[in-house]
């Protein structure tokens, strides 16, 4: 090591215009930098690099070890594609990956119409200290788990005591009916994160520059007129950019929604499963780790072709906005 | 001159706002919508605040018959348990948030320096984790059994310690706030860079800092999903975990705080109901409380690295 370096500091000496750009004097020149992105680097292994690798559990009969890590990586037994025949052989795959997509699809378009719809409004409010009270209010449940989230539900479907059942005289177990789920569900996760969305777009809007409504308005166009033409296809690059952000995660579910939402109940999982808490459920309670990790992989691997598809596309569209 | 008057008056009346027929419609529209959010978290402060037995007649109402205090009076006898809770979320948010805003922010400034000759190398290391998820049961493998986390506090710590999308969004702040010149010139001065890092870069990059360290202590605090996965525990049971567990059993009350002999003798006593409401009220106030006034720094990180360079 000493060998190494010396040579590197006596030419550094020797020609300091011209400093020889070998291996050990570049780290030594960048060490403080390579230091700031150590801890980062470190985590990124251990908390990415090294699970990506764990992935293999999913073509092995998991066994834990209680040797380790890595004796019950190495000793469980290979069975190639076992796990993911049976999982793609259950009724559970069809269920939850057409719950996934179809609950992330109706978020997507909710999102959008009704973000952009009060985006669009709150811009044109006369008021513009009430917008502030609107936009703060709206705001909360974003911040808010889950958990809270899943009390607030819980305040109004309770069966015995929920507000809705009180004031419509009935008597509905919510929690064991699974029909009214889908719209409960698009509901609540919609809800709550309008808020934020829409004051993306409404910061947009407000970025929008006036001449093009002073023009229009000179030339007599009514409101609506300009909402048509100016405000909507000025928030179409966005809108295009957070619809296909979102459909590249469009097979990750919001795994608190499904699981504090409908506290996990049994009989609505014809209607709750998605991917996240079947792979849940499978890991903890099922102890069914190989399903579940086939599973995992299933969603990781798709996932990954739709990011990487998506984000082609922006980048075509505008080169900008690309992830990556 | 009459062109400015005229164009003055546009803009103030013209652009940007409703007639005055259609402004109330759709203030009424969005403030109905704002209200929906605000009333569920009014509703469970309602009903922490209501009387037991008129929760067990009545259910639970947006007014109460009768009003009680029992709810709170229970968790100050029963202490213990939400102290421990409440202290353990306490010291995950304040200690989570530190090492994820040092760690994010050391690592988008190192790698947002030109000089800095491997920063592509570590741009690509961090863009790779943002396109791949090593998925659930891969990271529970791996915590469990490769680092030997499980019931510890850093199951709760590690896992977010450090925000790949954070460092991206910060890279880009950084490069454009701190401009090579004033870096190269401290360095003339003989600064270190770590001297640099704190004493220039932190000053100049406030904003950002304080916004992904916000976004941090939301994540830590709200968090409940690890201690699902890894605690099992009662020493180790964040806030948000213990809501969970009561909500699944709220027997828990008064099986696992031993306090119910004290409360009036009986533990039929026990105001579960409004106690468990009162929990989650207390679990919400600290966000519910300073959002609004961190609500800028939220909305800037919507706009803080937006444009990527």
């Amino acid at each position: 090591m000493e060998n190494d370096v010396n040579p590197e500091e006596i030419k550094k000496v020797s020609h300091p215009k011209k400093p020889k750009e070998g291996f050990f004097y570049n780290v030594f020149h960048n060490g403080p930098f390579l230091l700031f992105a150590l801890p980062g680097a470190i985590w990124m292994i251990f908390f990415f690099y090294i699970p990506v690798f764990a992935n293999v559990v999913a073509f092995k009969e998991f066994h834990f070890s209680p040797d380790g890590f890595l004796a019950s990586l190495m000793q469980s037994k290979w069975v190639g594609f076992e796990n993911f025949k049976f999982l793609f052989t259950s009724d559970a795959a069809w269920l939850i990956t057409k719950n996934t997509l179809l609950y992330n699809l109706g978020f997507i378009s909710l999102n959008l119409i009704i973000s952009v719809f009060f985006a669009i409004i709150m811009s044109e409010l006369r008021h513009k200290r009430l917008v502030k009270v609107y936009q703060t209010s709206m705001l909360l449940p974003y911040f808010l788990s889950w958990v809270i989230i899943g009390y607030f539900v819980m305040a109004f479907l309770n069966p015995d005591k929920g507000l809705l059942n009180m004031m419509l005289h009935t008597d509905i177990n919510w929690y064991a009916e699974p029909k009214y789920w889908p719209f409960i569900l698009l509901f609540i996760g919609t809800w709550k994160g309008i808020g934020y969305n829409s004051i993306l777009y409404f910061a947009t809007v407000m970025g929008i520059d006036p001449t093009y409504y002073e023009a229009a308005t000179v030339d007599g166009a009514n409101k609506w007129q300009q909402i048509k033409n100016i405000t909507i296809p000025q928030l179409v690059p966005l809108m295009t950019l957070m619809s296909i952000l979102a459909v590249g995660n469009i097979f990750r579910a919001d795994f608190g929604l499904f699981y504090q939402v409908p506290q996990n109940s049994g009989a609505l999982y014809n209607v709750t499963s998605v991917l996240d808490t079947y792979i849940f459920n499978g890991l903890t309670s099922t102890g069914d780790i190989g399903m579940s990790s086939a599973a995992s992989l299933y969603q990781s691997v798709v996932g990954c072709v739709l990011l990487v598809s998506t984000n082609a596309l922006v980048r075509k569209l505008d080169g900008e906005s690309a992830l990556f | 001159m009459i062109n400015k008057k005229k164009k003055k008056k546009i803009d103030s009346v013209s652009v940007h706002s409703f007639s005055k027929g259609a402004d109330l419609f759709f203030n009424i529209v969005v403030a109905i919508f704002a209200i929906s959010c605000l009333i569920p978290l009014f509703f469970v402060v309602v009903i922490s605040l209501t009387d037991e037995n008129a929760l067990a007649t009545y259910g639970y109402r947006l007014w109460p018959k009768v009003w009680s205090f029992a709810g709170y009076r229970y968790l100050a006898t029963m202490g213990g348990e939400l102290l421990r809770s409440l202290w353990i979320s306490i010291l995950v948010t304040v200690v989570g948030t530190l090492i994820n805003s040092t760690f994010t922010s050391t690592y988008a400034y190192a790698i947002s320096r030109n000089t800095f000759k491997y920063r592509r190398f570590f741009t690509v290391f961090c863009l790779i984790t943002m396109l791949f998820s090593p998925g659930m049961v891969a990271n529970y493998i791996v915590v469990t059994n490769f680092l030997h986390l499980k019931d510890t506090l850093w199951a709760l710590i590690l896992p977010m310690a450090v925000s790949p999308f954070n460092i991206i969004v910060m890279r880009t702040f950084f490069k454009r706030q701190v401009s090579e010149s004033i870096i190269e010139s401290a360095r003339i001065d003989g600064a270190s860079e770590l001297r640099i890092f704190t004493q220039i870069v932190i000053p100049l990059a406030v904003p950002g800092i304080a916004t992904i360290s916000l976004f941090a202590a939301l994540g830590y605090w709200n968090d409940w999903f690890n201690a699902l996965l890894y605690i099992q525990s009662d020493n180790l049971i964040p806030l948000q975990y213990l809501l969970m567990k009561i909500q699944a059993n709220i027997e828990m009350l008064s099986a696992s705080s031993g306090m119910g002999s004290q409360f009036g003798g009986s533990l039929l006593a026990i105001p579960k109901e409004a106690t468990r409401m009162a929990m989650v009220v207390i679990a919400t106030l600290p966000i519910a409380v300073s959002y609004p006034f961190f609500q800028k720094y939220f909305v800037r990180g919507l706009t803080i690295g937006g444009v990527k360079e």
